[in-house]
């Protein structure tokens, strides 16, 4: 038998894909094991980052070279990425169902068309870009106006009360965030309603239910694993969002969220603006710290996606 | 017909509407308010982000822009725009010929075991934070390859997050191929590699190159992976491929609407205007060509 050159070349090209992936987690283990060992597992929920005296001389710790006072705990970025993720995809879901269902169940196919490239173009603009509106917009509306006033009606709330602070915060962060991620939601759902089997819808109608009761009643129960599916995958992109968090969150360091106006940071924004000072560290153990943080932020990365592709594979999207 | 056999019999009929309760009409009202306003929401953030991105960047659009390099505060975008077009071509040509192949063995062979775990393997690439990706292609190829902040190494990490992309649609646009055309290939004796390259490649073509398009359009609007890969640089690429930074637009949005002058300020927002308006463009342009030559070719249908 020939050799089969193209099969194996092609064999050979496409894995490396899944090498890519393997690559990254590989790459990130191996670099960041002395900040691993040196960190232990205290390092996920202690509340306290801190490069040490940069002035110094090293010391030695545990056996490990750092700078006198270093010290490294990230559960104050924890609580701000699952936070503000988790308040985005809240708000999002509400809102990309309703746009799926306004797309697929109220109007005709052919005006639906026009409008549901609009909602898709909302997904492909950049990330610097909500950033900026959410830093040029959101935060002088929110801060001076709306969060004030919020602040001042819903102070019997539990963290809806307190200082409303000056916009940068929590909930900007979530609602730039809630916006980002509606396109992604709306889109497989507003595909799944398409998909649905007629018959069923039309059975519905034939019983005397109107459009939106025949979504409510029947279609929605049927969807109720891709909802939660893609929820789960919005949840998930929502996590490593970087740029737009990062212009509009407050960069907290060391406190944690006490109402839903406090500056937080997350994980993905804090790796982004702290390299040039970790760079400050000649231990480099402050590179490495940071380095872990983008393992665990990969890991749950990873955990989350697994989990919502898992669902929605048995809902059999695509 | 019935109401009139019975009246011709004498007996009299009510015409009784069917209609449905106010608690219901209600709710349905209710339902479908709560429906607009979401999209009415969505729709409003769309054009106030669009609207304030035009709005702020309008004044500063002049031919100097395209002409000057930047400064520091202020200047022109000219190195800005050729190192984002640099890296989104670059990264294109890395990721096409991996992505394709990847999706052309994913449509073609990907029905087993294999194939499944390669589809699952990219979609859970494609959730990878692109911050990781960054500091991933920080720790491999600025510091351990020693390639400093270069071209090569921003190309690279944004090439990894592509392959994804690029692989789904070239495997989307492979398998709406009907397998009589396979078939019809090997009955002429066409060996598998010319079946793909001279009869699959072209009929999918026009699909894959939306897709293409899509990568470059979110290529061009990264940044996160870039930070930490090409770094910036305020001059104009030399063209070597390491141990040169470059710039690129969405830094410029980032960094200086984080100055205290406001030519740093509209800097910020012509660049914004720039990127948005070339992904949307980009976007728009891919799906009419794929409308267009579907309509075209039937596109095997």
């Amino acid at each position: 038998m020939k050799f089969p050159i193209f099969r194996s070349s092609l064999v050979a090209m496409a894995s490396l894909l899944p090498l890519s992936l393997l690559a990254l987690i590989t790459f990130l283990t191996i670099y960041s094991w002395p900040a691993i060992q040196y960190n232990q597992f205290h390092f996920l929920w202690t509340n306290d980052w801190d490069l040490g005296n940069l002035y110094g001389d090293p010391v030695m710790e545990h056996g490990f070279q750092v700078m006198p006072h270093a010290r490294y705990g990230i559960w104050f970025l924890i609580v701000g990425t699952v936070a503000s993720s988790f308040i985005a995809m809240v708000l999002a879901l509400p809102l990309a169902i309703g746009a799926a269902v306004l797309l697929a169940e109220g109007m005709r196919k052919s005006r639906a068309a026009p409008l549901s490239l609009f909602v898709d173009l909302l997904a492909s603009i950049p990330s610097v870009v909500y950033g900026l509106w959410g830093y040029a917009v959101l935060v002088p509306l929110l801060g001076q106006h709306v969060y004030p006033a919020m602040a001042h009606a819903l102070s019997f709330v539990p963290f809806f009360g307190g200082a409303p602070g000056s916009g940068y915060g929590l909930l900007t962060a979530s609602l730039v965030l809630t916006i980002m991620i509606v396109p992604l939601i709306s889109a497989t759902l507003r595909e799944s309603i398409n998909m649905t089997d007629p018959a069923l819808k039309e059975a519905g109608r034939s019983l005397g239910l109107s459009r939106l009761e025949v979504f409510w009643h029947v279609v929605l129960p049927k969807l109720r694993t891709v909802v939660i599916g893609v929820s789960i995958l919005a949840l998930g992109r929502a996590l490593g969002e970087t740029m737009a968090v990062l212009m509009v969150s407050g960069n907290a360091l060391n406190y944690l969220p006490n109402n839903i106006y406090t500056p937080i940071s997350s994980m993905a924004a804090f790796i982004a603006s702290q390299l040039d000072s970790a760079l400050q560290d000649p231990t480099n153990m402050a590179v490495q710290a940071l380095s872990e943080i983008a393992l665990v932020l990969l890991l749950i990365a990873v955990a989350v996606n697994v989990i919502a592709r898992l669902i929605l594979w048995m809902a059999r999207v695509r | 017909m019935a109401t009139e056999i019975l009246e011709t019999m004498g007996i009299k009929t009510v015409e009784k509407r069917y209609a449905p309760s106010w608690r219901r009409q209600w709710g349905n009202a209710l339902g479908w308010l709560a429906i607009m306003a979401a999209f009415l929401i969505l729709a409003g953030a769309f054009f106030s982000i669009i609207g304030e991105v035009v709005v702020k960047a309008f004044p500063v659009l002049r031919p100097a822009l395209f002409a000057k390099i930047t400064n520091g505060i202020g200047g022109g975008l000219k190195n800005a725009i050729e190192g984002s077009l640099v890296l989104s071509l670059g990264s294109l040509l890395v990721a096409a010929p991996i992505g394709m192949a990847a999706g052309i063995y994913l449509s073609e062979h990907g029905a087993g075991r294999w194939g499944s775990a390669l589809r699952f393997l990219s979609d859970v690439l494609v959730g990878v934070p692109s911050i990781v990706l960054g500091y991933f292609g920080y720790i491999a190829m600025v510091i351990y390859l020693g390639w400093q902040f270069s071209v090569a190494a921003g190309v690279i990490t944004l090439a990894v997050m592509l392959l994804p992309y690029i692989a789904r649609s070239t495997e989307l646009a492979m398998a709406n191929i009907p397998n009589a055309v396979r078939e019809a290939g090997y009955g002429l004796g066409a060996g598998e590699g010319h079946l793909v390259f001279k009869v699959l490649l072209p009929g999918a073509a026009p699909a894959i190159m939306t897709g293409i398009f899509y990568a470059v359009a979110l290529s061009m609007g990264e940044t996160a992976p870039l930070l930490y890969t090409a770094g910036w640089s305020n001059y104009m690429w030399n063209g070597h491929m390491t141990q040169e930074p470059i710039g690129y637009l969405t830094y410029v949005i980032w960094s200086f609407i984080n100055e205290p002058f406001a030519e740093s300020h509209m800097l910020a927002f012509a660049a914004a205007f720039l990127i948005t308006f070339g992904v949307l463009m980009l976007i728009l342009l891919g799906r009419w060509m794929l409308v267009r030559s579907q309509r075209k070719l039937g596109a095997y249908r």
